[in-house]
């Protein structure tokens, strides 16, 4: 065998540092080992990968507090990680730092049918928090494309969307309560499981979508509603974007809140249909998934409505899907878009723009000329009753001529959708990803406020540090 | 996004790619990855553990850490590798459609050339079964021979009451009451090499297989009279000897091309319709001889054609429109089918099975939950890592003592030695066609 130097090491951990971490955490529960650490330099984002110093992996809350203290008090930077499966680079590692995975805290720890509320722990998977509110005839909303395998933390701390915002919001809507791992190791409890509290500041709602760089959410309150009694999906295709963008908002002209209404562009279906084969047409230029849920006889009206409104705008042919477990595999298949649009190029950029609901065609349109312009194939498919799309690049991160192209191209539809009104991101979270835009989304005060906010709660600045944005102190 | 600095940095890297076996396969191959995580939730190692390196897109992160130079061969590279259980669950989950089983294929085989899991036994026990055992069918069946008098002459069960087991090493002896009772028969005992049906339709070649031939020879009988009762003129070619699958799946890919080789030569391809497989872990791997004599100039186009000729035994079924038999040989037998990773997988055969055995009447069909879990079995994995085969064997067990089921159908000899040694005496193992095979014979109020 050819013997290969290893490349430069990232900054590494001293011996005695190590050690106090063992002692802290427990031996098996720290891994330094190259081959251990290799495979956490990186989240679900394309393009971004940095190595860890070290993984520690706490089973209490006290472990991740004794840990988070010890750190700070080193003055070693900390990145909080659930499983992996973000979308903005948020939980890739930093120079020199710790990686703190909490894919061990991973216990649901109450359901309360009375007060319609689940704690669990923050490693604990989304789908199992669903998974635990069914047999009370409970729901958990919330329905990431990762939901098999995202933890409940990284929501949280990422406020995730998923399939059904429409109707139901995210997964800030949810959250009542949390436990908080704080910079100096002190563990905060917020919130509680009243309907209404108004007590202080909602300092909960700080740390939704914080993506660790304010704390350590350990623990998580959530609520739970009552399981829709009846749902039906329908399916309707297209053959412009326009006549699709326009049922859609038909739909919710004549008050129609459906829980879904995703669409995805031809190239999107083709690559979702090679993947999972669940009948969906690929000659269309759009599909629309529509879901109702809620009382029987409601979502049967809901159902001929949409089917009807789809027809009058000129749908191409609209199929209901024959049962429960059909519409969980067409739901499921549109979970796996983005991952199935890596089907066609090596690298795979996934944007997730969300534009006031008006202004949905106008970017779809827009972003179908960017590509155009600037020769790229991009493939779009999101969730059009929210005005969150996700235009999906598909290149080759070794091309460099591609990836100026690339830049130019994201660097206009960002642009266009702040003129829009818009967000540069809707349910990834800003991380590193989006770092360098979003400054243009907020005026002078504001982006301060937020560093601010910041310089508070972590003066050290260790926390997940260099995402969302950099501390220019 | 990333900079343009972090990719040059990471293309330098990709040019350098020294290493024989990774570097053999495309870079797009290992790129193809884009590390979402949706494989996770269906790793049985990454459940067990939680810990990235042991999950698909973790193992897939260290091979392209190697193929960039980032990372030598190490031990704990090579003992990873031999962690995975290359059940394949992952590919079925991937939506982004990565060639897992060849990145392993050929990690493994970087393991083996970098010789870093060396130890003097490990090397006798892998040249005494990959270089001389499967890979000399005489040697193979004279092993089979000397185990078959060992077990049906009486001395097994004499030695057992000795006690003399005790001196085997424990890993041994733990294996020991597993081992598989071998035939009388060979294959090629019960089989003619042309065997003609009265009205013929197709003209198959049959696999015989090595595990098969041993230790299941009755149901490639079966399969042949299945074949003969559905208008398949069957070709038997003698002496054929493993398909190269244990191999490609240990880190021997030159080993598994010349069983390829040998394989392709025994048969006429071109007076064929078809290559029928019946155990999964060979199909799996011999769909894709293409991809192993690629650079043959000899072999090339006849590994191509091969691959477009390969079936499994219930693919070919119902692509051909099986006779939906009639006969009645086991009544009112609940029974559950359990998904070999490698035909399911492996193969995207999930359906066919199903179609077959809900055909046979007398038989009632319950689904297994986790049906496409893998049983623990892998090929070698229950010898190699018994702790980790012996846990997700515990929970298929328990899963089909859940469907209430006397009857366990699963068409991959590991699967069904790993589960028939799970649940028992009270439950009977078969395969879907040994199944189909006796409903036939039932019709004509035969039995065997």
């Amino acid at each position: 065998m050819t013997s290969v130097t290893k490349a430069a090491p990232v900054a590494t951990l001293s011996s005695s540092t190590i050690a106090r971490l063992r002692e802290l955490a427990g031996a098996e529960n720290v891994l330094t080992e190259p081959e251990d650490l290799i495979p956490y330099g990186f989240d679900g984002t394309a393009a971004l990968k940095h190595g860890a110093a070290c993984v520690v992996m706490p089973r209490t809350s006290e472990v991740v507090a004794a840990v988070l203290r010890f750190a700070v008090s080193q003055g070693i930077p900390v990145v909080t990680r659930g499983s992996g499966t973000g979308l903005s680079g948020g939980s890739v590692p930093v120079d020199g730092g710790i990686v703190l995975t909490l894919v061990h805290l991973n216990h649901i720890l109450e359901v309360d049918p009375a007060n319609l509320t689940l704690l669990a722990e923050a490693g604990v998977i989304t789908k199992a928090i669903d998974d635990a509110a069914l047999p009370h005839g409970l729901f958990y909303p919330p329905d990431p494309g990762s939901m098999k395998i995202s933890t409940i933390g990284g929501n949280v701390a990422n406020n995730s969307g998923g399939l059904r915002g429409l109707k139901y919001g995210v997964t800030r809507d949810y959250v009542m309560g949390m436990e908080v791992v704080l910079p100096d190791g002190s563990i905060a409890w917020l919130g509680s499981k009243c309907v209404k509290d108004v007590a202080g500041y909602s300092m909960k709602d700080l740390f939704v979508g914080s993506e660790g760089t304010l704390g350590i959410i350990t623990k998580v309150l959530l609520k739970v509603v009552p399981r829709p009694k009846a749902r039906r999906t329908l399916l309707a295709s297209f053959d412009s974007m326009e006549a699709a963008a326009r049922s859609v908002s038909k739909i919710i002209e004549r008050q129609i809140i459906p829980c879904t209404l995703e669409f995805l562009d031809r190239r999107t279906c083709e690559c979702v249909e090679d993947y999972a084969k669940v009948g969906l047409p690929t000659s269309a230029a759009a599909v629309v998934l529509m879901e109702t849920d809620g009382h029987p006889a409601v979502v049967e009206e809901e159902a001929a409505a949409m089917e009807a409104i789809a027809r009058e705008c000129g749908a191409i042919s609209v199929e209901k899907a024959a049962d429960e477990a059909h519409a969980v595999r067409l739901a499921t298949a549109r979970r796996s878009a983005f991952s199935a649009l890596a089907r066609i190029r090596p690298t795979t950029i996934l944007e997730d723009v969300t534009v006031p609901r008006s202004h949905l065609a106008e970017i779809v349109a827009f972003v179908e000329e960017v590509a155009a312009r600037h020769r790229l194939q991009i493939a779009t498919f999101g969730h059009f009753g929210d005005g969150n799309v996700h235009p999906t690049i598909l290149t080759d991160e070794t091309d460099h001529e591609e990836m100026e192209r690339v830049h130019l191209a994201l660097e206009e539809i960002f642009a266009k959708t702040i003129a829009l009104g818009g967000t540069i991101t809707g349910e990834h979270g800003v991380g590193l990803a989006k770092k360098p835009f979003l400054s243009g989304q907020f005026d002078e005060a504001s982006y301060a406020l937020m560093k601010q906010v910041k310089l508070a709660l972590d003066p050290r600045g260790l926390l997940n540090p260099g995402k969302i944005f950099d501390l220019d102190r | 996004m990333a900079s343009t600095k972090e990719i040059s940095e990471d293309q330098r890297k990709s040019a350098v790619r020294p290493l024989r076996h990774m570097a053999d396969l495309d870079y797009s191959v290992v790129q193809q990855c884009m590390h979402c995580g949706m494989c996770l939730p269906s790793c049985p190692t990454y459940l067990e553990t939680r810990m990235e390196r042991n999950s698909p897109r973790g193992r897939i992160a260290l091979m392209r850490a190697i193929a960039d130079g980032e990372l030598e061969v190490t031990r704990e590279f090579g003992e990873e590798m031999y962690y995975c259980l290359g059940c394949l669950a992952c590919t079925t989950a991937c939506p982004a459609g990565v060639d897992y089983p060849q990145l392993f294929e050929h990690a493994r085989a970087e393991v083996e050339a970098a010789d870093v899991l060396f130890t003097p036994g490990r090397r006798f026990w892998r040249w005494l079964t990959l270089r001389q055992l499967f890979a000399k069918p005489w040697m193979l069946r004279a092993v089979g021979r000397m185990l078959w008098l060992y077990q049906a002459s009486g001395l097994c069960a004499l030695v057992r009451k000795s006690g003399l087991l005790r001196l085997l090493p424990e890993n041994l002896r733990n294996l020991e009451p597993t081992t598989p009772t071998v035939c009388r028969h060979f294959s090629e005992q019960l089989i003619a090499e042309i065997e003609t049906p009265p009205a013929r339709k197709y003209r198959v070649g049959m696999l015989t297989g090595c595990v098969q031939d041993l230790v299941f020879s009755d149901v490639n009988l079966d399969t042949v009279e299945v074949l003969l009762a559905n208008g398949c003129e069957v070709v038997t070619p003698r002496d054929q000897g493993c398909c190269g699958s244990l191999h490609a799946h240990n880190g021997d890919l030159e080993q598994a091309a010349i069983q390829a080789r040998r394989l392709i030569d025994q048969f006429d391809l071109a007076s064929l319709d078809a290559v029928i497989t019946n155990a999964a872990g060979c199909g799996s791997h011999l769909k894709h001889f293409s991809n192993l004599l690629r650079d043959d100039p000899a072999y090339a186009t006849r590994a191509d054609a091969w691959d477009r000729k390969a079936r499994d035994i219930s693919q070919w079924l119902v692509e051909i429109g099986f006779r939906k038999p009639n006969g009645v040989a086991e009544t009112s037998q609940v029974m559950t089918y359990h998904e070999a990773c490698h035909l399911c997988h492996g193969q995207g055969i999930s359906k066919q099975p199903r179609e077959i055995l809900k055909a046979i009447p007398g038989l009632e069909f319950v689904e297994l939950e986790n049906a496409t879990h893998c049983c623990g079995s892998a090929g070698v994995y229950n010898i190699t890592q018994p702790e980790q085969a012996g846990k997700l064997q515990r929970e298929k067990a328990a899963c089909i003592a859940k469907t209430g089921a006397t009857l366990v159908a699963t068409a991959n000899p590991g699967c069904h030695l790993q589960i028939q040694n799970a649940v028992g005496g009270e439950t009977v193992v078969k395969h879907p066609i040994s199944l189909l095979a006796a409903s036939y014979r039932a019709e004509k109020g035969e039995a065997r």
